[in-house]
């Protein structure tokens, strides 16, 4: 592949794709003032949540992770931190700071909305215009992250999406880049495959103890899991059981060794390769962990029609689907229903999909981006305090 | 044309690659080596959706991929449908 790449290098050089100015909210109640920044100053992009007041432990750790990893993602330029109060407004700015991208940030008591968004207006405008002088310059394959998640999964994606974006991650690992997949729960009845592929004794240890602690997690519930794992849009594409699930999600890993495991969130610090996070298999909760781990790009097998997308991590969509393909056309990035009739190789299908990804890397909008889908959610493990 | 694929040799269920018919003839592929097979379906099977390709007794293991899927629930036979009906997971 000659395809050249340009990216965002940053202050880190870490390489993004996208030259997002966010307005990331601490906590729920902020995010009202963060969503009328991003409307006083188009151009921003507001990322409202639900969470981040009374949590403590592992959990507060996890939202801090989350926040502070979403503001240093390389997609984004600057970053606009507004919170309710001053502590935890300050640990995730500084957090953020640290890649040495501009930050500011504001806390509303004592202030109020009203003057909080004025004096934050000012600084989003700044950083927006600053951004907008940024310029792409040539990057290689080797500087991307790149996550894979799929969803609304059907037999048709262990049959060709998910075989597709294998072709592409074994590619890009064999370029140098660093690949994120997840999804621990839906390894059930393959994980043995995974845990062969672990680098090192110790990684397949630990990769077991995090999977046997989260599939413990679910079976303590003690109830029929038949429609939330598989789904009932799984069910309706022909998937019978979590195994079968698995075993189709399993096949877009690649071929590699998986040099790290993951907590969510976590970035990467073993080198380029191959790494496990460990996530809810839910899309958008998943995705949001895997961009707030430093993932600029994501390939999304589809087979009965997920729309999923990021705020700041363009998704793109791989279907092999022929009725998805026909009835929601506007999802699908790139199509690969000729594997199902075998009038397609997968080699051709993997240089497609490395063919659309360079184009996105390189401006082009997914279909999630164009229609607007910035799903943004962030992973509770427990209830707040 | 075929109708279904079959992921590996060994398997005991192909997956349609187009609506199937009740009663209708039809071509599978192995993936593996392009090697094909034909079944008569006795029910109407969905896109995406299984169909067997041997007979199997209750409470046998199913593989696709070669690798375990779950198990028969009420047995099987060559051309049947199978999904939540008659095939359940030996996991959860």
């Amino acid at each position: 592949m000659t395809n050249q790449l340009f990216g965002y290098i940053r202050q880190n050089g870490k390489v993004g794709i996208r030259n997002h100015v966010v307005i990331l909210p601490v906590d729920d109640i902020s995010n009202a003032a963060c969503e009328a920044v991003s409307k006083l100053i188009p151009g921003t992009l507001a990322l409202p949540h639900a969470y981040g007041r009374l949590q403590y432990g592992e959990d507060l750790d996890l939202h801090f992770r989350t926040m502070i990893g979403t503001g240093s993602n390389p997609n984004v330029a600057a970053v606009i931190v507004i919170g309710i109060e001053e502590n935890w407004t300050k640990v995730i700015a500084d957090g953020i700071a640290e890649t040495g991208k501009p930050v500011a940030s504001f806390s509303i008591e004592r202030v109020g909305d009203l003057e909080t968004i004025r004096r934050a207006c000012w600084k989003a405008k700044e950083f927006l215009q600053a951004a907008s002088e940024l310029q792409r310059v040539p990057v290689e394959l080797k500087d991307l992250v790149v996550s894979i998640k799929c969803g609304e999964s059907d037999t048709t994606t262990g049959l060709g999406s998910c075989p597709t974006v294998s072709q592409a991650v074994d590619r890009l690992v064999d370029a140098g880049a660093t690949v994120f997949f997840g999804e621990t729960s839906e390894l059930t009845g393959g994980e043995h495959l995974i845990a062969d592929r672990m680098a090192t004794p110790q990684l397949k240890e630990h990769f077991m103890d995090v999977y046997n602690a989260y599939v413990g997690q679910i079976k303590s519930q003690g109830v029929d899991l038949l429609g939330s794992q598989p789904t009932q849009g799984n069910i309706a594409g022909g998937l019978t059981t979590i195994e079968e699930k698995a075993l189709g999600n399993i096949a877009k890993t690649g071929t590699k060794k998986v040099v790290g495991v993951l907590k969510p969130a976590e970035a990467p610090k073993n080198g380029p390769g191959t790494y496990f996070m460990d996530t809810s298999s839910a899309a958008a909760e998943c995705i949001t962990l895997m961009a707030a781990a430093g993932a600029v790009v994501h390939f999304f097998p589809t087979g009965q029609g997920n729309i999923i997308g990021n705020p700041i991590e363009p998704v793109i969509k791989i279907t092999a689907n022929p009725l998805t393909v026909e009835t929601m056309l506007e999802h699908v990035d790139v199509d690969v229903k000729g594997l199902l009739a075998r009038d397609m190789s997968l080699q051709q299908a993997g240089d497609e999909l490395m063919d659309y990804m360079c184009r996105v890397v390189n401006g082009r909008l997914t279909c999630a981006e164009a229609l607007g889908h910035r799903e943004f959610v962030m992973t509770k493990l427990y209830p707040s305090a | 044309m075929h109708k279904f694929l079959i992921h590996h040799k060994g398997d005991q269920v192909g997956v349609a690659t187009t609506d199937i018919i009740a009663g209708e003839s039809v071509i599978g592929v192995y993936m593996e080596d392009d090697s094909t097979i034909e079944v008569r379906s006795k029910h109407a099977i969905p896109l995406g959706h299984k169909i067997a390709i041997v007979d199997l007794e209750a409470n046998s293991p199913v593989l696709k991929y070669g690798i375990q899927i779950g198990y028969t629930a009420t047995g099987f036979t060559i051309g049947d449908y199978v999904h939540t009906h008659n095939l359940k997971t030996a996991r959860w």
